[in-house]
């Protein structure tokens, strides 16, 4: 087995006093660079897979080894982009992100720690609200606030839980393009939740889907294989889009609940996800064939 | 349209304190020269001077001449029962700064300890729940034993009542900031000493401040009493004295002093509230 930049081994999550896992015997691995969304139903344990590979939750078993170290604890290496923002609101959105910039460089001077800030605030347009404070920006403009103090550390891997679920479509659409935007540029691994699934094709390498819990699994793994270059306003014109979307939105709609006992369950190797290229299909297989033979099947790709 | 309310608020009042002053006159006026005959005044020329006090409840004008001869001359001192009104209420804010401060370094540090384990939460909180309705004046005998001196004594009661809505308050804030700047400090390996003061105490100041503002409060009233029992100096006292001299427009000129300087300290306190308040 080759050496992944970040594997996840056999997780698992029991909160205490409840009698079934949230999951269990969770495998997959993200290479260096790669971007991979995870998709599932609200409550099978998304955020806590997310708190785990941050370290600010404990898993009940299994690892999580980033760059050859076992991740035990929160880290600098790993910046975290909250769903809820999580900005101070008593400190102005420049010190907001010199927080983090002073906990990554302590000895970093005044100076160079405002101009390493600005940079990043600029980065996502926000180089005219530097010093406002966070209550006077929109939703938007303060997610926005939250995704510079992440990639301002300059960590090695970046996770987003659900970072743009609170805003509106079309400020939703500026961010993505945003973040696409840096991400492109600096190469940046990250691991991000969401459950949107036009957003997961836009920014993902791989789409990780998990079925409902209690003992939800990686179902499969879904590679977009459209051109890296895609952008939100093209990539509809790529015929492998919805080829993608369908796959995905079926899994969301049908499969994704009655997983546990499917066929598919059964053939199922927790430790090599099937990964699937619904892109690369030409056809789309019949109704009937694909409830007997779940199409992911047709698709493994060996690894 | 804020300006005229604000202006109408003031008109009223004015009249309502025009109103006051007039029922108080009216109440006060003409009886004192109707009743001091026969036995009444016989015995205010054999009190002199000192009979004057003791006919009636005083009228305004009285209270008056009393405001004007206190706040002439605020700071004189002729020895331990004749000290002018600032004197006095030094003494008072001297007492109250001192125990309020000591209060304010026992219950952040304790508060903020509290606050951030639910073990020691548990464990204080039977103490506490027992302490805290205990009146601070209750303690005086104690503390009049145990510590041997008055002024003393009124700082530790100005201490102990202080305390607990400081502590209180401080281990709630503490204990109720928000999980998700705890987890930006933690993904940050911000070191404890730096997310107490950068982000538990900016998130809890709030919390912190009303609970100081409450202490204050308490403390400005519990001192007069405390002063009333211990005697020496301070306004407490200067109202006992001046009561045992029958002077009554002193003790009403005294009552509204500690009035406005209890408003005083409260507004202070709402200045600083602002001042660590944060909009989410
Ligand atoms: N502190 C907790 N105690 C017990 N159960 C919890 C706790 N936190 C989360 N859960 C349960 O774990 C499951 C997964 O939660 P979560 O990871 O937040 O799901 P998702 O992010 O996918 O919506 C949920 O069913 C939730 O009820
Ligand atoms: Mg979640």
């Amino acid at each position: 087995m080759t050496q992944h930049f970040l594997s996840v081994e056999g997780l698992k999550k029991a909160y205490p006093g409840t009698p079934t896992p949230v999951f269990e015997n969770i495998h997959f691995a993200i290479e260096k660079g790669e971007f991979v969304c995870i998709i599932g139903h609200s409550g099978c344990g998304k955020t806590t897979i997310l708190n785990v590979l941050a370290g600010l939750e404990e898993a009940s078993g299994g690892v999580v080894i980033m760059d050859g170290r076992e991740v035990s604890g929160p880290s600098l290496d790993r910046g975290v982009v909250f769903q809820s923002h999580a900005l101070m609101p008593w400190m102005s959105v420049l010190a907001n992100v010199a927080f983090a910039v002073k906990s990554k460089w302590p000895d970093m001077p005044k100076a160079q720690v405002e101009a390493h800030c600005t940079k990043y605030l600029e980065m996502v347009g926000l180089g005219q609200a530097i010093h406002k404070k966070p209550a006077e920006l929109s939703g938007g403009m303060k997610q926005r606030v939250g995704i510079a103090r992440a990639f301002a550390i300059e960590p090695k891997m970046l996770l987003l839980d659900e970072p743009f679920g609170a805003l509106d479509a079309l400020t939703r659409g500026t961010i993505q393009d945003e973040l696409l935007k840096i991400v492109q540029a600096t190469h940046q691994t990250v691991f991000m939740i969401t459950h949107d699934v036009d957003e997961a094709i836009l920014l993902a390498d791989k789409v990780v889907l998990m079925s409902n819990g209690p003992l939800a699994k990686i179902a499969e793994i879904v590679e977009i294989t459209m051109p890296r270059e895609r952008t939100r306003a093209d990539m509809h014109h790529d015929p492998q889009f919805y080829r993608i979307r369908n796959h995905l939105v079926d899994f969301l709609v049908n499969r994704s609940k009655g997983y546990a006992g499917s066929d598919a369950a059964v053939l199922h190797d927790a430790k090599h996800p099937p990964v699937v290229r619904p892109g690369l299909v030409e056809e789309e297989a019949p109704e009937s064939a694909t409830f007997r033979q779940p199409p992911q099947l047709k698709q493994v790709v060996n690894h | 349209m804020f300006k005229t309310q604000g202006f109408k608020a003031g008109l009223i009042s004015l009249l309502l304190f025009l109103l006051f002053l007039g029922a108080w006159s009216l109440a006060t006026f003409p009886k004192e020269q109707a009743t001091l005959s026969g036995a009444d005044a016989e015995y205010a020329a054999l009190m002199g001077k000192g009979a004057e006090k003791s006919s009636g409840f005083p009228a305004p004008g009285k209270v008056g001449e009393a405001f004007v001869t206190y706040l002439s001359d605020p700071f004189y001192d002729n020895g331990p029962n004749d000290k002018g009104i600032g004197i006095q209420l030094a003494h008072s804010l001297a007492r109250v700064a001192l125990g309020f401060l000591l209060a304010v370094a026992v219950a952040l540090p304790l508060g903020f300890a509290i606050g951030m384990s639910p073990l020691l939460l548990q464990a204080f909180n039977p103490f506490i729940q027992i302490l805290k309705p205990i009146s601070p004046l209750a303690w005086m005998p104690l503390a009049l034993y145990s510590l041997k001196d008055s002024d003393v004594s009124g700082i530790f009661v100005i201490f102990i009542c202080s305390l607990w809505p400081m502590l209180i308050n401080t281990a709630f804030g503490v204990a109720s900031v928000r999980k998700d700047w705890i987890n930006v400090a933690r993904t940050l390996e911000v070191s404890p000493l730096r997310k107490a003061f950068q982000v538990i105490l900016p998130a809890a100041a709030p919390t912190i401040l009303t609970g100081m503002r409450i202490s204050m409060g308490i403390a400005w009233l519990v001192i007069v009493a405390a002063e009333m029992l211990v005697g020496g100096t301070g306004i407490g006292y200067f109202v006992w004295n001046e009561w045992n001299n029958l002077a009554l427009p002193n003790v009403i000129f005294a009552v509204v002093m500690i009035g406005l300087v209890g408003m005083i300290l409260d507004q202070i306190f709402g200045v600083l509230q602002k001042f660590v308040t944060y909009r989410e």
